[in-house]
């Protein structure tokens, strides 16, 4: 059996062993429901409070601006529907709603849009450039007296192009002291959240959505931020939980290790240069080695993050490129989607303007605080034979 | 656990009939480059000498020689070299006959999502044939 090598920390990371130490007491002794008076239930409920305040203090807002969720994709849709369910219900009949957002957004975010517009919701979706980065000319074109919301990704899961955030909030921010009617401005941070500036403030968002597996924290927990004063409405409903915007009994330990995880980012220079230091070993061992290969994203080192790159390789097709490479114990993924449920390849890469054939035959290589050199020089020394083979199988 | 079979996979990692046949008598092609999945077949036939009592009044051409190349996902290598392993040696007609269920099953079954790989095979299959049994349309393409 081959040593396995992980590329693929975009998808999701390991759970850091410390994280796990914390959430321990949670999954065996510690088992109140956080809603009961007694004392099993005081107990989860101060770990909840304390794991609030450790995420508030990372995005530097109050701690009841924050919600625990059951995933990313629940923040989002939370996020985007909480807010439109509350605007349109002060609307007059006949007044619109109208929204904006990118083309390569996470499905998280582009379904509930879709969802949205079939109920009569007018959405945006703009275009990006070959570096997968929007024009911040083309949102203020869209922006009309009727927006209300904006939702734009921080980072992007598959190239990892990075969105001028900060401008975007700081356009909003004057619209909103002029305009009587406010814009709210949503991001999902989950892929930046590793190696971004978080701070709510400085970003000027009123909505920011975190993922726990995607920082060494554990599945089935999310985090969403919710400037206070954003009208918001529950899209889950039951019991009084999260402010009364969430309901469900809590994940304890799921809260616990999210907030640890959190509280373990570090924001160092030299953590990212560590890391571009390996990527920039990818990128041009890859494209030294391997003839017909090209890099999909954007052009400048500051415009991505230091930890995803995606690749396409002339006449291979990146599903059988990904199993190919499983076999010889690289864990990697891919933008092209064969199934004949969805033959269209990853709505991202198309929006970049990529061929069709280029879109499926890519290859997106993600890397963590567990890689090294060593197993970067592994990658690039196996990647040129295994594309050959199945080059002659293509006969391209 | 891989998504694919034993089966599936040994045809991925290790198909037989892929490559060109310089001086194939016949070609089939299917696939678009939106699903990502580009196919060709080549075929060498050679005249039958049948039994007198399966012999028909036409003489039959036997699949000599099949080879592939494929552009495309790991179901769709499989299945195409599973299509060459099951026409090699078959009649014309024999072959037509073949449909995708079969090179589903002799795959041990593909997954459900993936059984169009199966169908784009024998199309190219279907389309070499048609263009031997229908040589006006053949020479109008390859022109």
């Amino acid at each position: 059996m081959k040593k396995k090598i992980y590329f693929d920390y975009a998808a999701t990371t390991p759970l850091d062993s410390s994280v796990l130490k914390k959430m321990m007491p949670y999954l065996e002794n510690k088992f109140g429901n956080a809603s009961s008076i007694h004392k099993f239930g005081q107990e989860t409920s101060e770990a909840i409070d304390g794991a609030r305040t450790k995420v508030a203090k990372f995005l530097n807002c109050k701690p009841t601006e924050i919600i625990f969720t059951g995933s990313a994709s629940e923040s989002d849709n939370l996020a985007i529907r909480g807010v439109i369910k509350a605007i349109r219900r002060k609307k007059q009949a006949g007044e619109k709603t109208q929204v904006i957002t990118t083309k390569i957004e996470h499905k998280a975010v582009l379904e509930v849009f879709k969802d949205l517009e079939r109920e009569g919701v007018k959405v945006v979706y703009l275009p990006v450039g070959p570096d997968g980065l929007i024009n911040i000319d083309d949102l203020r074109a869209e922006i009309t007296p009727e927006t209300d919301l904006i939702s734009v990704m921080y980072a992007n899961n598959e190239v990892g192009s990075i969105q001028a955030i900060k401008k975007i909030g700081k356009i909003i921010a004057e619209i909103n002291k002029i305009e009587e009617h406010p814009i709210y401005f949503h991001t999902d941070a989950v892929q930046a959240a590793n190696w971004l500036d978080l701070d709510v403030n400085s970003l000027g968002v009123h909505l920011l959505t975190l993922s726990g597996h995607k920082i060494y924290g554990p599945k089935g927990v999310g985090v969403l931020y919710i400037k206070e004063g954003t009208p918001i409405m529950p899209i889950i409903l039951g019991g009084s939980h999260e402010w009364g915007l969430r309901a469900g009994t809590e994940n304890v330990a799921g809260i616990v290790g999210m907030s640890e995880a959190i509280s373990q980012i570090k924001h160092t220079k030299a953590n990212t240069l560590e890391m571009l230091k390996l990527k920039d070993r990818l990128i041009k061992g890859v494209l030294n080695n391997v003839q017909g290969s090209k890099l999909n994203g954007p052009k400048k080192s500051e415009d991505q993050l230091p930890s995803i790159v995606n690749f396409s390789f002339l006449g291979v097709e990146g599903e059988s490129l990904v199993i190919a490479l499983d076999q010889e114990g690289f864990a990697v993924s891919t933008g092209s989607a064969c199934t004949s449920t969805a033959l269209m390849p990853s709505h991202v890469l198309i929006a970049m303007g990529l061929i069709d054939l280029d879109a499926h035959s890519s290859l997106r290589i993600s890397l963590g605080k567990y890689t090294t050199m060593k197993e970067i020089d592994q990658f690039v020394k196996t990647l040129p034979k295994v594309v050959e083979k199945l080059r002659k199988i293509s006969g391209r | 656990m891989s998504i694919y079979n034993k089966k599936i996979m040994e045809h991925f990692t290790n198909p037989k009939f892929f490559g060109k046949i310089n001086d194939a008598d016949i070609i089939g092609k299917a696939g678009n480059p939106r699903c990502g999945d580009l196919l060709t077949l080549y075929i060498k036939l050679e005249e039958t000498r049948l039994p007198a009592r399966q012999a028909r009044s036409k003489k039959q051409m036997i699949i000599s020689d099949i080879k592939f190349e494929t552009l495309g996902c790991a179901s769709a290598i499989a299945s195409s070299d599973m299509i060459c392993q099951l026409a090699k040696g078959k009649t014309m007609e024999q072959a037509l006959n073949i449909n995708f269920q079969d090179v589903s099953n002799e795959l041990g079954k593909l997954p459900p999502l993936k059984i169009h790989c199966a169908q784009l095979v024998t199309e190219a299959l279907k389309d070499a044939i048609n263009k031997y049994n229908n040589p006006a349309k053949w020479d109008k393409q390859v022109k």
